[in-house]
């Protein structure tokens, strides 16, 4: 709030973000001062070579992982003056992530897997179940909620996994590399979800990916080489 | 949430139920072992309380010496008892019901083929009163056989039947060293007591018929005094003490040449030696507790191990460390109260096991259940913290690259 110069109404506003492993002449700069702004409602591709610090721009949004430099305001807030719990809150509240492994708890069904993040919004029982069936039907999974992940296929614990990410009712979807593991088909269908997600309902979305065909459903693309950004710009999907 | 936590922590521990099992095993020992033996040394302690009031608590044995235990001063000739002070001493006290001047010494029994080797005692019909003793088949002796010193006997149970077997004893002579002597009773059996001697093992016959025909002399070993109903055997002990320090004529500032000795005081000498066995084994069992837990804590930093991705997820999902930290937490205290239930229904059993062997009462005492569950939720959380600390500490991403 102080640096009012930089003030913008954006959800998502990096300045300057830099992010250093290591010290001294083993130090690496996985992001090298990036500047950023993502509106509400915005559905955007981060791509680029291995190592171009994609990934690592997409925890330090997701607040998974913290800047060593610059500034980053989520919502109005500076992430860096937050506590880990603090982070940890603002994830349960306004983030969803979506990986490329799934990342579904074994031997538990679909319905308690996407009932996880309710249970820690302190949600009851009943209210969590609905609220869970109800997130299972918007990715077409409702007829699968009581089976394990190992039952399912590639494609649905994909979907069971955008089920998990929505449930909480987030603000943004963060997205790493949601089709990785998923052929051509099957990675479409996700994509169609994701895009429907964010007209119909309006979510932001955030997604990381190396595959061109599927940076294509977004309506920005950011282009990162070197922990910097080298373009940035509107892609034929932007409304 | 809590509530949540804890059918988590359920579902992850049957989810692996045989590396559970086998992970609370030992605190199953340990608990099950405190508690078996407890209920053992508890129904023990009350079944010498029980058989030494069988003795009966009202009985005090009064004996010539200073500390009988220890024999007596050494050089100092002990003036010794004799039926006139026990007389005395029935007469002078209204707090003693009865008192029975007691001779003994040891010698074989023979009866045809058949011998055995028992306490043969010199007494009178008093003594039958102040132990307790009644009779199963026969009588007692009558005045003229105590007064003349008859060669009649009662005999006990073992000596019974390894000399009659079988065939009635009462009408028949046995032989005591050069005595021919007839049983006219025998006593009912009181069988073994708790400290393993035989209590059905002696001859008993008039006191005079002992010292004439036995012993060869007037000696009275103790006296058997029986407190009359109501009255504190402390209190008689002192009006004893009194009583026979005037008998004997002993000084002012002199010591008792004699010694009364208290039942209770038995009693409680024997359950303190059940109690310190019991601790001990207790002692025995709590490193038994001891290693329980740490097996617990190994198998709970294989569990955060096994799990990271699973920590990682729910960090990303927005649990926040503290409940991530509760959770194996929560995991570690169920665990192992899984682990002390058990114990306690196994100790409850061999408990009750051990009882029906000894043939003693089976006395689970419920404090120390109480104490075992929650002995065993400190367990848990003590050794329950550092690896639920070590889930709690985990980067998320690191956590989340974890395969």
């Amino acid at each position: 709030m102080t640096d009012c110069a930089d003030k913008s109404d954006a959800l998502i506003q990096l300045r300057n973000i830099s992010r250093v492993y290591g010290m001294g002449e083993a130090q690496v700069k996985a992001l090298d001062g990036i500047s950023l702004d993502i509106q509400k409602g915005e559905f955007v591709a981060i791509m680029g070579p291995s190592g171009s610090g994609k990934s690592t721009a997409m925890n330090v949004i997701g607040c998974l992982d913290v800047p060593t430099g610059g500034t980053y305001h989520f919502n109005g807030v500076e992430v860096a003056h937050l506590t880990q719990d603090q982070r940890a809150l603002l994830r349960r509240h306004y983030l969803g992530f979506i990986f490329q492994g799934y990342n579904l708890l074994a031997r538990t069904s679909a319905l308690q897997n996407v009932e996880l993040p309710l249970i820690y919004k302190g949600m009851g029982r009943a209210e969590r179940q609905a609220a869970a069936t109800d997130a299972l039907a918007k990715v077409g999974l409702a007829h699968r909620a009581h089976h394990d992940p190992s039952e399912l296929s590639g494609g649905q614990q994909q979907r069971v996994a955008i089920a998990r990410a929505l449930a909480g009712n987030p603000e943004v979807i963060l997205a790493d590399e949601p089709t990785g593991n998923l052929d051509t088909k099957l990675s479409a269908e996700i994509m169609e979800v994701l895009q429907k997600l964010n007209q119909d309902e309006g979510l932001t979305i955030v997604m990381v990916t190396h595959e061109a065909d599927m940076a294509e459903f977004a309506q920005r693309l950011i282009w990162m080489v070197d922990g910097r950004i080298e373009r940035d710009h509107k892609t034929s999907k932007a409304a | 949430m809590l509530w949540e936590t804890v059918r988590l922590a359920v579902q992850a521990i049957f989810r692996n139920a045989l590396r559970s099992f086998l992970t609370v095993l030992g605190i199953v020992i340990g608990v099950g072992a405190v508690i078996a033996m407890v209920t053992v040394g508890q129904g023990s302690t009350e079944q010498v309380t029980a058989d030494v009031e069988k003795l009966g608590t009202n009985m005090l044995m009064v004996m010539p010496g200073q500390d009988a235990m220890e024999g007596g001063p050494v050089g100092t000739a002990i003036q010794l008892f004799d039926i006139r002070m026990n007389d005395l001493l029935e007469e002078e006290l209204s707090v003693v019901d009865v008192s029975a001047p007691l001779s003994m010494g040891r010698a074989r029994a023979v009866f045809g083929n058949e011998n055995r080797r028992t306490d043969v005692v010199g007494t009178d019909n008093r003594y039958f009163a102040a132990a307790q003793w009644e009779i199963a088949r026969g009588r007692l002796f009558d005045v003229t056989e105590l007064q003349s010193g008859k060669p009649v006997c009662v005999i006990g149970e073992t000596v019974r039947e390894d000399l009659f077997g079988t065939s009635d004893p009462v009408g028949e002579e046995i032989r005591i060293q050069t005595l021919s002597c007839e049983v006219i009773g025998l006593t009912r059996s009181k069988g073994a007591s708790t400290f393993g001697s035989d209590q059905d093992d002696f001859v008993i016959m008039p006191i005079r018929t002992f010292q004439r025909r036995i012993a060869g002399n007037t000696d009275v070993s103790m006296f058997i005094v029986s407190v009359r109903d109501g009255v504190d055997t402390e209190r008689a002990k002192t009006e004893i003490e009194a009583v026979m320090r005037d008998i004997r004529r002993i000084g002012r500032d002199e010591e008792d040449d004699f010694t009364v000795m208290d039942m209770k005081q038995l009693a409680t000498m024997l359950s303190g030696i059940t109690g310190i066995l019991t601790g001990l084994l207790s002692a025995v069992a709590a490193v038994s507790l001891l290693v329980g837990g740490i097996g617990i804590m190994n198998i709970m930093l294989v569990s955060v191990t096994e799990r990271t991705r699973e920590i990682g997820i729910r960090l990303a999902i927005g649990a926040q460390a503290w409940q991530v930290l509760l959770q194996f937490l929560v995991e570690a205290i169920i665990l192992s109260l899984f682990g002390g239930l058990i114990g306690i229904v196994v100790g409850l059993g061999m408990g009750f096991l051990g009882a029906t062997m000894l043939s003693i009462p089976f006395r689970p005492d419920p404090q120390i259940v109480l104490m075992a569950f929650a002995f065993s939720a400190a367990v848990g959380v003590i050794f329950g913290f550092f690896p639920a600390r070590r889930a709690a500490r985990l980067n998320p991403i690191d956590a989340l690259r974890r395969e």
